[in-house]
């Protein structure tokens, strides 16, 4: 679909005869209200660029001060003492990545799996209904599953990871993941509602994805014989795989800013560990819960988790954003 | 999409199947549909306990003589006291952040479809538009914290600017898909009838595409309504009705939700369900009062 063309009325062509004809409409009030409009929103959109810009610039800015005391050793030790004008941030770092990529692992089966359902395989009436329960889950706040997760989630799953810890202790890979004194609060327990909250995103995303499979494809693949299994195999997730791994990326993105809900559920414990069901910290929550207390220095360096977390939420972002973008000319055969 | 003629053709398929398949690829057939209702299933599962707890903890608590009208009590582990400054402060500061966010991302949508079409500009803009919906809550808190408390102060407003900053993006970005669904038609009639281009897109255009807009603006409401990170760092805390957005601190049913259920007092934890009640309460009927609206006025494909 192309917008319609700008078509200049106030000018006519410039005939060989005779006097130069009048524009078919005058300027005045009209004319100026094109340019004043135009500008508007214009500088509307630019508001964008603007801000995107500033928030850059300006935490940057706040960060500096803890940024020279800390040096690269900010992003590359984990000792965080601010009595001591320490700021090694790689524990949250570690924690941030390790708890959005436990929510990666349980979100993306499911997520395509619920897609997979409401296109190809719930009952005709169902389809809306997923759609409709998909909503509610990401309209439902995020303080909201922080809540629930540390004062229903938390203690009454405890013995399930005791269980499962119990069950591999001293066996060499599994034990040094799973092993262990499990604790409720956990990179687990943020893992599990990080994946919640990540679901519906990328189960949206991967749904229309999906919708676009051209019926021929699906068509093609049942004349040759397929189940639906095999033409979803064959004909469906080939097609649409550019368009899940965007939106997997964007729910990674997702889930790697998200705040409140982790702040509540991961237990506050700085460490670099394998093991998942031990407690642990991470950038987002660090900010929020030392914040309040801290002084100057300690407030900059705060800050400067922000950028770190910016500037890893936005390649993620820019990244998820060029594989869908490439995907979009090509479903638009441009 | 498929329509109802190809799902009865596959019945039809799967029947033939049954006799013609070999067991193994059937058994490989069945196992992912035990897959595909099976994730569903996961999903709805918390959902259901997650709606079950908010709903049979905080509704004592709204049932409570004075929830909806009185202050928040100063000593957080007895209980009593009401939800009132936290309500009004949710209305106010997510109020302040739509005029702030809506207004601005219609008319970058109109510059983004109507005028700037596929140039460089729109693009870098609309791609940065869909970065800045990635940009984490805390760092758009962090953000005004640094540019507006700092020098300012504690107070409504910087949460407001917070929200309007998450849902500046959405807005565009809805509202865009929205402009691109009125047919051309429409724009070159009015064209025809002598309009000038600002004419048409106030008085046919975005009527036109006015259902989609309004409900696109409504998820964004609702999700801001529902962020505590952004307000963290920018409004403070207040345990009295504060309905100004620049006179003092303030309060948020997020923020309340989130620092009484930090503590390890039942009055306090109750509290906190309460107030996530009021909240889903509330984000619930944004959101399906915005299906409603897109449902009762949505274009039709043209």
């Amino acid at each position: 679909m192309t917008p319609p063309p700008d078509i200049d009325l106030t000018e006519r062509p410039a005939t060989d005869a005779g006097p130069p004809a009048p524009p078919l409409l005058t300027g005045g009030r009209g004319g100026r209200g094109d340019q004043v409009f135009r500008g508007v929103a214009l500088l509307a959109g630019l508001v964008v660029l603007g801000v995107l810009a500033l928030i850059a610039w300006s935490t940057t800015k706040e960060a500096w001060p803890a940024f020279k005391v800390a040096g690269v050793s900010f992003v590359t030790t984990n000792d965080w003492v601010p009595e001591e004008k320490k700021y090694g941030a790689l524990a949250f770092i570690y924690g941030t990545l390790l708890s959005s990529l436990i929510a990666l692992v349980i979100a993306v089966p499911v997520s395509v799996g619920i897609a997979l359902f409401a296109t190809e395989a719930a009952p005709r009436r169902l389809r809306k209904q997923v759609v409709y329960v998909m909503d509610l889950l990401a309209a439902v706040p995020s303080v909201v599953y922080g809540l629930w997760g540390l004062i229903v989630l938390a203690p009454n799953i405890r013995p399930v990871y005791q269980a499962i810890a119990d069950a591999t202790n001293g066996i060499p890979v599994l034990g040094s993941i799973f092993g262990g004194e499990a604790s409720g609060k956990s990179f687990m327990t943020a893992g599990i509602i990080l994946a919640i909250m990540m679901t519906p995103i990328v189960t949206s995303l991967s749904r229309e994805v999906i919708a676009t499979v051209p019926r021929s494809q699906r068509e093609a693949a049942y004349g040759m014989g397929a189940t639906r299994w095999e033409m979803i195999r064959y004909s469906v997730l080939p097609w649409s795989r550019g368009g899940i791994t965007g939106s997997v990326m964007l729910g990674l993105g997702r889930a790697m800013g998200e705040t409140i809900a982790v702040a509540l559920v991961i237990g506050s414990t700085a460490q670099i560990t394998s093991h998942v069901f031990f407690p642990g910290d991470a950038m987002a929550a660090v900010i929020v819960n030392q914040f309040g207390e801290a002084d100057s220095l300690h407030k900059s360096a705060l800050i400067g988790l922000g950028v770190v977390l910016f500037v890893m939420t936005i390649l993620v972002n820019v990244a998820a954003r060029s594989v869908i973008t490439r995907l979009d000319r090509r479903t638009q055969g441009a | 999409m498929s329509d109802s003629a190809t799902t009865r053709d596959t019945e039809a398929t799967r029947l033939l199947l049954e006799v013609t398949v070999s067991r193994s690829r059937r058994v490989r057939d069945r196992l992912a549909t035990w897959w595909m209702y099976g994730s569903f299933v996961v999903v709805v599962i918390p959902l259901g306990f997650i709606l079950f707890y908010v709903v049979q903890k905080g509704l004592p608590e709204l049932l409570t003589r004075g929830w909806f009208t009185q202050d928040i009590p100063a000593v957080s582990r007895k209980p009593g006291g009401g939800m009132a400054p936290a309500i009004v402060g949710t209305l106010v500061i997510t109020l302040g952040a739509s005029l702030m966010a809506v207004p601005l991302g219609i008319l970058g949508a109109i510059y983004l479809h109507e005028y700037g079409g596929g140039g460089r500009l729109s693009r870098l803009i609309r791609f940065m538009a869909d970065v800045m919906t990635g940009v984490p809550s805390i760092v758009m808190g962090l953000f005004i914290f640094t540019v507006f408390t700092l020098r300012f102060g504690l107070m409504g407003f910087g949460g407001a600017l917070a929200l309007a900053c998450l849902m500046l993006p959405i807005v565009i970005r809805s509202t865009e898909e929205m402009l691109r669904l009125v047919p051309d038609e429409l724009r070159q009639g009015s064209y025809a009838l002598g309009n000038r281009k600002w004419r048409t897109i106030v008085t046919v255009v975005l009527p036109a595409a006015l259902g989609g807009i309004v409900s696109g603006v409504m998820l964004a409401v609702a999700r801001a309504a529902g962020e505590t990170a952004p307000l963290l760092f920018t409004i403070g805390a207040a345990r009295k009705i504060n309905p100004s957005l620049f006179d003092g601190p303030n309060t948020a049913l997020s923020m309340q939700i989130f620092s009484n259920a930090q503590t390890p007092y039942a009055a306090a934890q109750a509290r906190a369900w309460g107030a996530a009640l009021t909240l889903v309460g509330l984000v619930f009927l944004l959101t399906v009062v915005a299906r409603i609206v897109s449902a009762r006025f949505s274009l039709k494909h043209a």
